[in-house]
């Protein structure tokens, strides 16, 4: 049974070797001269670029979103049922889109830059690229953290906290030692996703011009022709990522998370009004500036196109869109639930490697993977005489190589609730089999799982690159419209298919508000 | 144990089932051409044959082409879109498997990488080598210039006018200092017009010219052209090089105190790259492919290919849009656009050199 769950693990893995084997073969091919001119021009500010935005965008990230949960899961302020599930909307939105919004509304002849010249008779200061590339990806990215810390917060119940409190900790001192320590696998979880987001990120820092290693990659490719030299970049790329997510288990180390109290009634802290104002101007400020203000640009921008780009097609993008999310999702989360699985049943070297490989897909530029997966499906295709290329399987294999660790991630965390000992009291109980995993494992991950497909279902929804190279005929999504009205620079036209991916984003987002609350 | 994860997995299969449902029907009408591209392969297509195209110009600029090809001749045409790049590396990829028989692009510099690639094959079609002039298409026919967008300068027509401009070496004067606009150095136009100067002035005068343009930023360089012409309009810079037709979209939607400078021929004539297209090498239905690029090159195909972007016909003959020929006479630069190609990857490495970001 054992080597069953090891070599599913592997299988799954694989996925993510097809990719990673074309970069690394890439390893072996001279660049005659690209990699000293790189190494001299262009690496140098790249890399102190990517590593100040890495850190700042994960903190404000972290900062955020865990502020907005503690908020929402904790304390009882107006408008925190509202703001609850709202906080989750710019989930929807694709990075670079809110960055071209907000660089609509706050650039020169942007509404606010206008009114500020009106009012103060001087220009408004201008944010540096280092900065708008960071609050924008911030803005764009805090929801995951928001998302999974509030599920820990939901979940590990307040007896924690009351029990601090009885201990005589303050309630400030009892959030920082016990409530946040306790919800650190979900936080890391959700600054694990943001940081390899962020390395992955193009579209956003294109936006504000700030030169990124991803924007060193692409212009290795496209600039320099130099293939190759791509491939070795995102090599060096994944070798960080790597690091990164040993950090990560490392400072984990061998913590033990099983508190999950259910049932007992929530309660929120009493806080007095002036607190409760404050906590609902953050929630606010962040709603109005991570979603609604860009919004509001973005229909401002629909309606003044909507006679020339509103059309039926739209029905179709539609329709690829949602179906290719929906599938994604289901298969993803299944392949997370079964990562899981084996890494519990048959712990290990063996699947603690494929469950690292099968998740740094997420942190690679979408381009450099999708080439990657693609040539060797292709090259794979030709030795096994199976085409797949053509049809949607390479398309959801590849997507299921990008998003695994956004399918596991959730998952992981949820599968540390379920501890050796609940199976072992289950089994006393006479609880064994299916109905063990009917009704003992499952209420514990279904929460777990609903996010995790929840977040595969819009990140596809927003997925670029990949839907771009292995669709076939037919399959142009909402995302794919996007591209081809801002490869011509026609920003405002893109504002159409880019509300349509909220409005569609909407709909889970609101089912998993009502679950995850449920759950809690 | 084992078991029982399949059986939660199966709790999945009703989604997953429906999903592939609603997806067969979205793929249904697809499927049969793929099919009849794969079927008519490798040298005898059938009569009106459909022809896959991969292309990286923009969907709204080539769909209404291809309709009006389609209702001429009874050919279907099918098209995917992407970068540049990653189309030719899926052309590399599928091999003699490939569905597409043309691809279409823009810059000269990405059609003569594709030549290099060996994803394209000559045509040989006198209709195309007399249309075409010479250096706007491969010397072997590999592909074929099919429009021109020239990257000129504009400037403020509140601050300066025609008499105080020159061309494009001049920007590097220390007289701009402080007023001159430029677009990112990641954009290809940039590296090709760049490539072009050191086809002209060879790499050290070129990389000064481009140090003393730097030199002269009255801003951070600009993500796209739109907004350096927004620049100029709110009398933040004086000067800037941009594509024409953005700045006749722009006038589209109002009066703008900006105005273009053509480089005079004196001088070298003003920048041009193409949009083009050549046959891919493994075409499935290259006769098509053909007919298609010769259509291109028609009156027809050559001012409906212009006028929906405000480019230039690269058939000297054909008018211009109006809009287009309100900015008096352009003679385009005659140097061959396949340095532009072969010296930019040098351009990119040059302007990475000269800080130009």
């Amino acid at each position: 049974m054992l080597p069953g769950w090891r070599a599913l693990a592997a299988a799954i893995a694989l996925l993510m070797l097809l990719p990673l084997g074309v970069v690394v073969a890439a390893l072996a091919i001279p660049t005659d001269g690209v990699w000293t001119h790189l190494a001299t021009y262009v690496l140098p500010d790249v890399l102190a670029n990517t590593l100040t935005l890495v850190v700042s965008v994960a903190v404000l990230s972290a900062a955020l979103g865990a502020t907005a949960a503690w908020l929402t899961s904790m304390v009882a302020f107006p408008g925190r049922r509202f703001f609850a599930w709202a906080l989750l909307l710019p989930l929807a939105l694709p990075g670079y889109v809110i960055a071209f919004a907000l660089a609509g509304v706050f650039d020169y002849s942007g509404t606010v830059a206008v009114l500020w010249r009106g009012v103060f008779g001087a220009t408004m200061p201008r944010l540096d690229a280092a900065s708008a590339s960071a609050l924008c990806l911030a803005l764009t990215l805090y929801p995951y953290v928001y998302l999974l810390t509030r599920q820990a917060f939901l979940t590990q119940g307040q007896r924690s906290l009351e029990v601090a409190q009885s201990l005589g900790l303050s309630r400030t001192a009892g959030f920082w030692r016990v409530t946040l320590p306790l919800a650190r696998p979900w936080l890391a979880t959700g600054v694990a996703l943001v940081v390899m987001e962020t390395l992955a990120d193009f579209g956003t820092v294109k936006v504000f011009n700030y030169d990124t290693f991803t924007t060193a990659i692409y212009s290795a490719w496209f600039g320099l022709f130099s293939l190759p030299a791509a491939l070795q970049l995102s090599a060096l790329l994944l070798l960080f990522v790597a690091l990164a997510v040993s950090a990560e288990r490392f400072w984990r180390g061998r913590a033990r998370y099983v508190t999950h109290d259910r049932g007992a009634r929530r309660q929120y802290l009493i806080v007095n009004r002036w607190q409760a104002a404050l906590a609902c101007l953050f929630c606010a400020l962040l709603f109005a500036a991570a979603f609604a203000v860009p919004v509001v640009q973005l229909l401002l921008w629909s309606i003044e196109t909507a006679s020339t780009e509103l059309n039926s097609r739209y029905w179709s993008f539609l329709r690829a869109s949602i179906v290719l999310a929906l599938i994604a999702a289901a298969l993803i989360t299944t392949l997370g639930l079964l990562l899981g699985y084996s890494e519990r049943r048959a712990p290990g070297r063996i699947t603690r490697w494929a469950t690292r490989i099968a998740t740094l897909g997420y942190a690679m530029p979408g381009t450099v993977l999708a080439v990657g997966f693609f040539v060797a499906v292709s090259a794979l295709g030709d030795v096994v005489d199976v085409r797949l290329t053509g049809t949607i399987a390479v398309l959801l294999l590849a997507y299921a190589a990008r998003f695994l660790a956004v399918g596991h991630g959730p998952l992981g965390s949820a599968f540390e609730r379920v501890t050796p000992n609940i199976d072992d009291a289950s089994r006393g109980l006479g609880v064994g089999g299916f109905a063990l995993l009917h009704r003992v494992h499952w209420p514990i991950l279904r929460s777990g799982a609903a996010i995790a497909a929840l977040l595969v279902f819009v990140d596809v929804m927003k997925e670029l690159p990949i839907t771009l190279l292995t669709r076939p005929f037919g399959w142009d999504t909402l995302a794919v419209r996007i591209f081809q009205l801002t490869t011509e620079g026609e920003w405002q036209r893109a504002a159409i298919p880019a509300l349509a991916i909220v409005l569609a984003g909407l709909v889970p987002v609101l089912w998993l508000h009502r679950h995850s609350d449920r759950a809690g | 144990m084992q078991v029982n994860i399949v059986t939660a997995s199966l709790r999945t299969l009703p989604l997953i089932a429906i999903a592939v449902l609603l997806g067969a029907c979205n793929g249904s009408d697809t499927d049969t051409a793929n099919d009849t591209a794969s079927a008519t392969q490798p040298s005898a297509p059938t009569e009106n044959a459909p022809v896959v195209v991969y292309s990286s110009r923009a969907e709204q600029l080539i769909e209404p082409l291809f309709a009006a090809f389609t209702e001429e001749t009874g050919i279907e045409v099918q098209y995917v879109t992407d970068s540049a790049q990653p189309l030719i590396e899926r052309l590399k990829a599928e091999g003699e498997d490939t569905p597409a028989s043309l691809l279409l692009t823009v810059d000269a510099g990405v059609l003569w990488f594709a030549e290099q690639q060996g994803v394209l094959q000559p045509t040989n079609s006198e209709i195309l080598d007399s249309a075409v002039p010479e250096a706007f298409r491969d010397p072997e026919g590999h592909w074929y210039g099919l429009s021109l967008r020239a990257r000129t300068i504009v400037y403020d027509t509140r601050e300066l006018s025609v008499d105080d401009l020159t061309g494009y070496a001049d920007l590097a004067d220390e007289k701009w200092k402080g007023r001159l606009c430029l677009r990112t150095s990641k954009k290809v136009y940039n590296q090709s017009l760049v490539a072009m100067m050191i086809a002209e002035f060879g790499e050290e005068q070129a990389e000064a010219l481009v140090r003393g343009w730097v030199a002269n930023l009255a801003q951070p360089v600009f993500s796209n052209d739109t907004k350096l012409i927004e620049a100029i309009e709110d009398g933040r810079c004086d000067v800037g090089i941009v594509n024409s037709y953005y700045f006749g979209r722009l006038q589209r939607t109002r009066e703008l105190p900006v105005a273009i400078f053509w480089q005079p021929e004196a001088l070298g004539g003003a920048h041009v790259n193409v949009s083009g297209a050549g046959v891919t090498a493994n075409a499935p239905n290259a006769t098509g492919a053909a007919q298609l690029l010769e259509w291109f090159a028609s009156d027809k195909g050559q001012q409906m290919f212009a006028s929906l972007n405000l480019e230039f016909p690269v058939v000297a003959s054909i008018p211009v849009d109006p809009i287009v020929a309100a900015w008096g006479e352009m003679a385009p630069s005659d140097q061959t656009l396949v340095d532009a190609g072969r010296l930019q990857a040098d351009a990119v490495k040059l302007m990475d050199r000269a800080g130009y970001r």
